[in-house]
């Protein structure tokens, strides 16, 4: 029996000695714990800072474009107009030929086929149109000789972008060295300027980098966004609301669900084909309408919203229910004035997370020709267009140096739109949102 | 009250937009060839700039495909124009018809030269195809004569020929998802591939076993010869550099040992860093490429709805643009793309085709 005692004893100090112990090491293994989470948040958090400067230092310049000045005579006999009343003739006109004349002018040491040519290069091929633009909202500018600023090309641009005060370290890409001279010549005179870059945002693709444009591939987002909100977001809370409020619990509804959760993990490329084969091969729609890439969108969205809209009607409790149905509240009255209302904040952050998602996609609308250049901004959505992660796609594929930076640009445009539709979630979640 | 309201606009605004998703199209639609599509797109952007017609649009789906959606029928839901880096095949000429697409028009617009250069400050190199294959396909004959194959044991090129320097062989590319690199891999490659008899055998043994219809063993054959062929060593000498034929250009200018594969547009932007090798005796310019004399480069083409001009506003239109003088013309826009004109007399037969929409005739 003393032994006994004894040895509890011996157990007892030999515990508290043991947590005494351990005590400094466990303290340690809960700090090393501590510093694994920040790690991890440190390690996410750099590589969001990596992947923003470079695209920020990237793309920056892309929201600056260079202007060329130079003096244009508006001269009826190259122009072969006879009478200004004419729009035809406006319209028609060698606006180019103007600009060609005028750089000869301005640069006298161009002889040669070669050289000419090279010299014409300097100026965007868009500029033309300009100029016919510029006629037309003012025709008394015929027989005149005016100052303008038109459009430089791609390569000069990049040439002036990177070059710095005192002209070293320019990169000259296709530039010889006679265009180097006279760029060097613009610069010098100050008839070279970098200005902010409207036509970014308000024209569609190009193929040159300097006339092309984000807007197009905006509009085709809206438009096929649009598409997706108005029927996904209805449809997705009407399935929603039957699955959980009136739907017996049997293995039909049970197959229902497993197929939704099945449905919201499947790759987006089998939507597009999908919407390839019953869109476009059966309805005949059109290839490359918003429309069709918002129904595609709407198949890819739908399982995520009603998933997050079940999960918020669950999340309302029963109570609320019990005290509308005692008070003589029919089903209907119950879900459409209590039900619902509470769970709106819920709903609304899974389906703006929903549409983030589909404005991020592009896999689906490759299959239903959405990955196409279209230069006309789409005007509804029966009109052919791209998206903007499409756009990104296809600059970023294109050889001309200068759509590196809009390639980042456009992904400067794209992650603003995902910000802003984020933040909304989480504001509409913070404001609305009810606690019990 | 409300309700049926709500119901009616909602029925009343999905039939309209499925109306318009129907209704006739107002611009042209293309599809076809990424090699095509920068010089397509050009054209199609100046058209719509230039006349009151809408910009055409242009899908990017690669050959095969866009023809097997140019083929799919007639009516304003299928494309009007198929843009092809190779000529149409009979097969698809027969996928058509079945699909009551019979007139087709074809339009030669160009060449793509393919160049393999390198810079000024080295002596410009005289290769032949067979000197190519030898030096970059990942097995090659048996330097001892028999018919099989071994790993490229080659490191210079003196050893693939001894008329060629002794330099280190180093060649960048782009990588196997470009045209470029399947077009030099099938002329450049199997171009000296077939000069070598038991392997061209094989591709005969597979065409003669595909007559005897044992398409099985054809098709083996085929693959084997494909296989022999096609495959470029990746033991390093092959350096893949991305698909941008600048990035190749400015890499060639700072070693000049290197060797690059790269559009003949590039090469004459850079005539003044940069030089192309002569292949099979010719040197890579306008004119022998034109000619059909240089072996590595291949025809553009596209195909037209004949079913569809006059239906589709603007067609005829867009074929005059494309076959003008300003766009694939000896100085037209297209060549500062960096496409190779046709020459004259070809110009002329193609614009004569497109202006009476002659059918194609294979």
């Amino acid at each position: 029996m003393s032994m006994n005692t004894v040895d509890k004893q011996t157990n007892k100090t030999n515990t508290i000695d043991l947590v005494n112990k351990n005590l400094a090491k466990r303290y340690r293994a809960e700090k090393r714990f501590k510093a694994y989470g920040i790690a991890a948040i440190l390690f996410g958090l750099s590589c969001v800072v990596l992947l923003f400067t470079d695209i920020i230092g990237k793309g920056h310049s892309a929201f600056l474009q260079t202007y060329v000045y130079l003096e244009v005579e508006f001269d009826p006999e190259s122009l072969e107009i006879d009478d200004i009343s004419d729009p035809g003739q406006i319209a028609r006109a060698d606006y180019t030929g103007l600009i060609r004349t005028a750089l000869r002018e301005q640069f006298t040491d161009a002889n040669g086929r070669r050289d000419r040519r090279s010299l014409y290069a300097l100026v965007s091929n868009g500029a033309g149109f300009n100029l016919r633009e510029k006629l037309e909202d003012d025709p008394t500018l015929l027989n005149q000789s005016v100052g303008v600023w038109l459009l430089a090309d791609d390569d000069v641009d990049t040439y002036y972008k990177s070059r710095n005060d005192d002209g070293s370290e320019a990169f000259t890409g296709r530039l010889n060295e006679k265009q180097i001279n006279w760029v060097e010549t613009l610069i010098a005179n100050e008839h070279l300027v970098k200005r902010f870059n409207t036509t970014f945002f308000s024209s569609g693709d190009s193929r040159e980098p300097e006339q092309a444009g984000i807007l197009g591939a905006m509009m085709g987002s809206l438009f096929t966004l649009l598409v997706t909100i108005a029927l996904s977001f209805p449809i997705g809370i009407a399935a929603a609301v039957y699955l959980e409020e009136y739907a017996p619990k049997n293995k039909f509804t049970d197959f229902i669900e497993v197929n939704i959760n099945n449905l919201a993990a499947v790759p987006s490329i089998i939507f597009g084909l999908l919407g390839l084969s019953i869109f476009i091969g059966f309805f005949e729609m059109h290839r490359s309408l918003p429309l069709v890439g918002g129904l595609v969108l709407t198949l890819m969205t739908l399982p995520t919203i009603i998933i997050s809209s079940r999960a918020a009607i669950k999340s309302v409790p029963p109570s609320i229910r019990d005290a509308a149905l005692g008070l003589g509240a029919s089903k209907m009255q119950v879900v459409l004035h209590h039900v619902l209302p509470l769970a709106m904040p819920g709903m609304l952050t899974g389906a703006i997370i929903g549409f983030a998602q589909a404005l991020g996609e592009t896999a689906p609308l490759l299959m239903i020709g959405m990955v196409a250049f279209i230069v006309d901004i789409p005007g509804g959505v029966a009109d052919p267009a791209t998206a903007l992660p499409v756009q990104i796609f296809l600059w970023s594929d294109s050889p001309e140096r200068a759509f590196v930076e809009r390639t980042s640009a456009a992904i400067m445009v794209l992650l603003a739109f995902l910000i802003s539709m984020n933040t909304l979630a989480i504001w509409l979640r913070k404001r609305l949102e009810r606690r019990w | 009250m409300k309700k049926p309201l709500l119901i009616a606009a909602i029925a009343l605004s999905s039939t309209f937009t499925m109306n318009a998703a129907h209704a006739a199209r107002d611009y042209i639609n293309v599809v076809g060839s990424s090699t095509v599509y920068p010089f397509s797109t050009v054209v199609a952007e100046r058209f719509g700039k230039s006349t009151q017609f809408k910009t055409p649009k242009v899908e990017s789906t690669g050959s095969g495909g866009g023809l097997k959606l140019f083929c799919q029928g007639v009516g304003v839901q299928f494309p009007d124009i198929a843009n092809a880096s190779r000529r149409i095949k009979a097969s698809e000429v027969q996928l058509c018809a079945d699909n009551g697409v019979t007139d087709v028009v074809e339009v030669l617009i160009g060449y793509d030269g393919i160049v393999l250069g390198n810079s000024i400050d080295a002596n410009q190199m005289t290769l032949t195809t067979k000197d190519l294959f030898l030096a970059l396909a990942k097995d090659v004959p048996n330097p001892d004569g028999s018919a099989t194959l071994v790993e490229n044991p080659y490191k210079t090129w003196n050893q693939v020929n001894p008329a060629l320097p002794n330099r280190e062989i180093e060649v960048l590319g782009p990588p196997p998802t470009s045209g470029t690199r399947d077009a030099f891999a099938e002329l450049a490659l199997e171009g000296g591939c077939k000069q070598i008899d038991w392997i061209a055998d094989l591709n005969k043994k597979s065409k003669a076993a595909g007559k005897a219809g044992d398409s099985e063993l054809s098709k083996k054959l085929k693959n084997q010869y494909k296989a022999v062929c096609h495959t470029v060593r990746e033991d390093g000498t092959f350096i893949e550099a991305g698909e941008n034929d600048n990035l190749i250009v400015q890499k060639l200018n700072a070693n000049p040992n290197l060797l690059g594969i790269f559009g003949f547009s590039f090469l004459d932007q850079n005539i003044d860093k940069i030089q192309g090798a002569k292949i099979n005796g010719f040197e890579p310019t306008f004119d022998s490429i034109a000619d059909g004399d240089y072996p590595v480069s291949r025809p553009l083409y596209f195909y037209v709805k004949k079913a569809h001009v006059g239906v589709i506003p603007g067609i005829t239109e867009f074929l005059a643009e494309f076959t003008s003088n300003k766009a694939f013309g000896e100085e037209g826009y297209l060549t500062e793309k960096g496409m190779i004109p046709l020459g004259d007399d070809m110009r002329k037969n193609v614009k004569s085709d497109v202006k009476t929409l002659k059918n194609l005739s294979l």
